[in-house]
């Protein structure tokens, strides 16, 4: 759909000012002419590169390495091994909560991974750098590696997620089996996936006594300063990074990692500036990855197809020494009301690098199982898949029964739906073709996604001339972040977008909180809202308590602020613009702050979700098993929506990735080693705009009053939710053949 | 990255001569040459860059309606040269499945048949691999081989070859034109590239300095033109090497095949001619039951080298398939996704 057509109540703002207009991104010249500077674009005078040399063996320890050839090989200047590493200030086996895990720095000779750092070499070149890691030739200790279900280690994880508990019990579970007229269960596998975001992890450090700059794409800018500062045992106020656009997050550039932490040490070692790039297969280990799950569900019905019990079980993947459960179970608590529901999850510790958070982490996995579920569960009631959700519809949250601070997934069903044509689907598999013979099926899967909400700061400066700086440390990683939230303190100034000047990207701005868990919008946005209404509210106080203002006593609650002047709201034809106040007050500018966090309350009364609804049709070649996803369809209900036309990108790219998911994405790992043997862009299979059809982003309105005052959820990652389960059922539908494991492959449809 | 010496050739001769530094390579378009030095697989000393030599991007017609095609000419070049396109349609159908649009306007017709196989234990230097390293071992026999050679393989080394263009080349009996520094000879494209064996790590038919100087097709094959198809099946719609692939073409003359030319890609190590299906299908009519039979003769010994059992019922499938769209005759024009089994059109009718 265009922007255009998006619902008017989408394009009310507050103050009848901006938020709601499809915006182009205000970046999007600068990248398209290549001018957008990222980390690896920094070239400060006199920088080294630095190259990680990473083990090839999964679990062993390394017995030697040829540091006297690669220190011989011309342009190299140093090899940082464990025998001659400088100490940092954090021991690195320690986690850093929340989002500090245990990393690899060279701390001995353990190796835990494939691609896990070993040595650091630094060079005045990069080809120097690389040619040296290789000539470290490394011999390895070598024991067996823990690489699947069949060899790894189980274990009862204290915590799943990023802190959660790991069993979420209401009600009886087998109570509600043993109620049910039948049970269906069934077992879904999801592969590791990784981090391929096109910016791989970079940095350019450059150190200046005890404060250090880097230029580094991060999505958490202030907590990762005082992570750095931990490490190197100074200041969180000497550490600044530089992180103006970044090419992709994900989750994986909230985190702090070894390669990083490894570049920072070698500058300061060296006292010259140094650049460290991974390489596109360095990737598959050090930075985080979607950990493989093994998930089984039960799910108890009755006649009707209501749900009586639903036990969705994880068998999550981590490392051997840390902990990143995917909170796959979970995604089964706030969907479907059933009177009895147990979420819970087992670990299974494996030879790799720690999982961590990527897109949608929990709730992708989660979702691609439990839709593919209920959509058997429908199956074996004999009902349509839609009837069958809506026969299930939680009108508050399942377990906890709290309600929904606002919930449009009915609406979601019925745009989407009717989008879609879904009316006239046939109830059993394999009845559609094409006009070519083309087998043809149609699934739906329910999307959804929590609302978190993390501490930020902003400043908005008014200045002299009516226009305004907004400041806040947040992160664009492509989403738009640079043009919304510019939007959001643009209306809360009552000034056009174009008169708001965004400073975001530098920690050494106020605290922008975290891009990530799909909150940035909401968490920096509010945080720009609330200094945007302190900078007014002065401005106000200037007015209306001078004689010689038009606004003279109107009092706080008696101006609006509207396209750069104060009205009287009782009187709007009495009006001053802001640079005459300022101009009157002899004041150069006026400066707001404000502090924004959700409080406790909110979310202990209620459910905070967003919704959607995604349909999928697929074609499959009935004799060859090649598969295409034709048309996707997603109705999506996320509260208020700054700018429709970034709100559907990200939906577009939720959706995509959700391809990826059940058709292409998997990290194929050698048994024996636990090498990933496709760690590159060629084999590791991502989707081409030729594999993404027809795709539609429907705007579904959602009114929000409590989630937060700006009425905004979130967006980022709930397009992968639904959208995986949806694509698997299509292919039930056209074929017949239940595919439990992810991605469906040709010879799962021969 | 390792040292080397780099030398740009003026002329073939000149980089022949420079060849006999040992440790050489030849550089064209580098789309694969450079990804394996990259990552350390090749190691060159010396790497001689033919890409500037005149002479060797021309497509000439010969008098009797055979083509020669200079090594250096693009992959989109060709694809897209019109009398080309009309006269071997399945060749050009071949180049443009591969690769992605950027990669076919680097990569060149020579490199095109010097690309290396995809077998991640040959892209990677810390597994054995009898291809990369004499006897070092083949790490792909007990490990992810889902992908790997069902013809023709053996116990040193299951890899396929990973070239579209090359299946059509083979079933078209081309030749390739090479030069070295004892002289210039043709070399059947079928006999170019060895199968494993006991030697695996012998690629090509190529003695050491021989460079690739044309492909050449024979203007017999430009019969085929109205029934020459090829289909590839893979895991994504552009940039993706094939799982099976088929080049399939037919005369056919008063509701008999005449002649067939069929070869399958992503099976073996080398691009593979099936010429007893090809003889089963002469004097055949054509149609469903006659496609099985030959496909049935043409996978007769295959055999799984791995997870890979799978590949043999799509090979066949897959012939059947390109016989058939063969027969239908050859689209007016390429269709916009070339060799793909999907038609551009989108939407959905009930039969039910």
């Amino acid at each position: 759909m265009s922007p255009e057509s998006i619902s008017p109540i989408l394009q009310q703002g507050r103050h009848g000012s901006n938020a709601g207009q499809p915006l182009t991104r205000r970046d999007g010249v600068l990248k398209v002419t290549g001018r957008a500077t990222y980390a690896a674009d920094n070239h400060p005078r006199g920088m080294l590169y630095a190259v990680t040399a990473v083990s090839t063996i999964a679990r062993g320890r390394v017995t030697s390495l040829d540091v006297a050839a690669a220190k011989a090989h011309p342009g190299v200047v140093e090899v940082i091994t464990p025998a001659n590493r400088p100490p940092l200030s954090h021991n690195p086996a320690e986690k850093m909560p929340p989002f500090g895990f245990r990393v690899e720095v060279l701390q001995d000779d353990t190796v835990r991974y494939v691609n896990q750092p070993i040595a650091l070499v630094v060079a005045e070149t990069l080809e120097a750098a690389t040619e040296g890691a290789a000539l470290l030739n490394p011999r390895y200790e070598t024991a067996p590696a823990r690489t699947g279900r069949d060899n790894g280690d189980r274990y009862a994880p204290p915590a799943i997620g990023v802190g959660s508990p790991p069993r979420t019990a209401y009600g009886d579970i087998e109570a509600g089996m043993a109620s049910a007229t039948r049970v269906t269960t069934a077992e879904y596998s999801t592969p590791a996936q990784y981090h391929n975001a096109m910016e791989p992890h970079a940095v350019v450090a450059e150190w200046d006594g005890d404060r250090v700059t880097l230029d580094m794409p991060n999505q958490a800018l202030a907590l990762s300063a005082g992570a750095y500062a931990k490490y190197f045992g100074i200041p969180p106020e000497n550490v600044l990074i530089r992180s103006p656009f970044l090419g992709g997050g994900f989750g994986s550039k909230a985190i702090l990692n070894g390669p990083q932490i490894l570049g920072i040490l070698a500058a300061r070692m060296l006292q010259r500036p140094v650049k460290l790039a991974l390489t596109r297969a360095q990737m598959y280990g050090p930075v985080g990855h979607r950990g493989a799950t093994w998930q089984t569900l039960r799910i108890g019905t009755e006649d009707d197809g209501r749900i009586t019990a639903l036990h969705h079980h994880s068998l999550s993947a981590t490392s051997s020494f840390d902990d990143f459960i995917e909170p796959a179970a979970n995604s089964s608590l706030p969907l479907y009301a059933s009177p009895a529901l147990l979420a819970e999850h087992e670990g299974l510790r494996l030879d790799t690098g720690t999982p961590g958070p990527m897109r949608a982490p929990g709730e992708a996995s989660g979702s691609a199982a439990l839709e593919v579920a209920i959509d058997e569960a429908a199956q074996a009631c004999g009902m349509d898949p839609l009837a069958f959700r809506l026969a299930n519809y939680a009108e508050t949250e399942p377990g906890t029964n709290k309600p929904f601070s606002s919930k449009a997934l009915r609406e979601c069903y019925d745009q989407g739906a009717s989008r879609f044509g879904w009316s006239t689907r046939p109830l059993e598999p394999r009845q559609m073709r094409d006009e070519n013979g083309l087998l043809v099926g149609w699934g739906m899967g329910t999307a959804v996604f929590h609302c978190p909400h993390f501490p930020a700061e902003a400043r908005a400066t008014l200045r002299a001339d009516g226009t305004a700086l907004v400041e806040t440390g947040g992160a664009d990683m492509g989403q738009g972040a640079w043009t919304a939230l510019a939007q959001i303190a643009a209306e809360a100034l009552g000034l056009d977008p174009d008169q708001v000047e965004l400073h975001s990207g530098i920690s050494n701005l106020p605290d922008g909180g975290i891009a990530g868990g799909s909150g940035h919008t909401a968490s920096a946005g509010l945080a720009l809202h609330n200094a945007g209404e302190d900078a007014i509210a002065q401005l106000s106080e200037l007015a209306t308590s001078d004689e010689a203002s038009p606004l003279y006593g109107a009092g706080n609650v008696g101006v609006v602020a509207r396209h750069g002047r104060l009205h009287r709201r009782d009187d709007e034809t009495r009006s001053e613009s802001y640079a005459d106040i300022l101009a009157r007050a002899r004041r150069r500018e006026i400066v707001g702050t404000a502090k924004a966090n959700r409080s406790p309350d909110v979310a202990e009364g209620h459910a905070l979700l967003s919704h959607g609804a995604v349909f999928a049709e697929v074609k499959v070649d009935p004799d060859l098993g090649q598969m295409r996803v034709s048309r996707l369809v997603g109705a999506f209900a996320a509260g208020r929506v700054i700018n429709p036309r970034l709100v559907q990108s990200q939906y577009f790219g939720g959706m995509i990735w959700g391809i990826s998911f059940a058709l292409q994405e998997e990290a194929i790992t050698d048994r024996r080693t636990g090498r990933i043997m496709n760690a590159d862009l060629a084999e590791y299979h991502v989707p081409v705009n030729a594999d993404v059809p027809s795709l539609e982003a429907i705007l579904v309105p959602e009114q929000d009053d409590i989630v937060n005052v700006l009425g905004v959820k979130g967006v980022g990652e709930i397009g992968v939710t639904g959208t995986v389960g949806a694509i698997a059922n299509a292919v039930w539908h056209a074929t017949g053949v239940r595919v439990r494991r992810f991605p469906i492959k040709i010879e799962d449809l021969l | 990255m390792k040292r080397f010496d780099y030398i740009r050739a003026a002329s073939a001769s000149e980089a022949i001569a420079a060849s006999a530094h040992p440790n050489s390579v030849y550089l064209a378009g580098g789309t694969n040459m450079l990804d394996l030095m990259k990552i350390g697989v090749a190691r060159p000393d010396r790497v001689i860059d033919i890409s500037r030599i005149e002479g060797l991007s021309e497509i000439t017609w010969q008098d009797d309606g055979g083509v020669r095609i200079g090594a250096l000419v693009r992959n989109a070049d060709l694809a897209y040269d019109g009398r080309f396109a009309r006269t071997f349609p399945s060749v050009a159908e071949a180049l443009l499945s591969g690769a992605s649009a950027q990669v076919r306007n680097a990569a060149s017709v020579g490199g095109n048949l010097m690309q290396h196989t995809r077998c991640a234990y040959f892209h990677d230097p810390a597994s054995a691999c009898n291809r990369r390293v004499a006897g070092s071992g083949c790490d792909a026999r007990e490990g992810e081989n889902r992908l790997h050679a069902v013809l023709g393989w053996s116990e040193h080394c299951i890899a396929t070859h990973p070239s579209d263009f090359c299946v059509p080349l083979v079933a078209f009996d081309a030749n390739v034109e090479v030069e070295g520094p004892h002289g210039s000879r043709d070399i059947k494209l079928w006999e170019f590239y060895s199968l494993p064996g006991s030697t695996p790590d012998h690629v090509t038919a190529l003695q050491p300095g021989e460079l690739i100087v044309a492909v050449k097709i024979p203007a017999a094959s430009a019969a085929f033109a109205p029934n020459a198809r090829y289909l590839k099946l893979r895991e994504r719609t552009s940039f993706a090497f094939a799982v099976v692939s088929c080049a399939a073409a037919l005369q056919i003359d008063g509701g008999m095949i005449q002649s067939a030319r069929i070869a399958l890609g992503g099976v073996a190590a080398r691009p593979w001619r099936c010429q007893g299906a090809e003889a089963a299908l002469i004097g055949v009519e054509p149609g469903r039951e006659a496609f099985e039979k030959a496909a049935s003769l043409a996978l007769a010994d295959a055999h799984p080298s791995g997870d890979n059992a799978f590949k043999i019922e799509l090979a066949r499938r897959i012939m059947v398939r390109a016989l058939t769209l063969a027969m239908e005759g050859t689209p007016e024009t390429m269709p916009a996704l070339p060799a793909s089994p999907f038609p551009s059109e989108s939407g959905a009718r009930h039969v039910a």
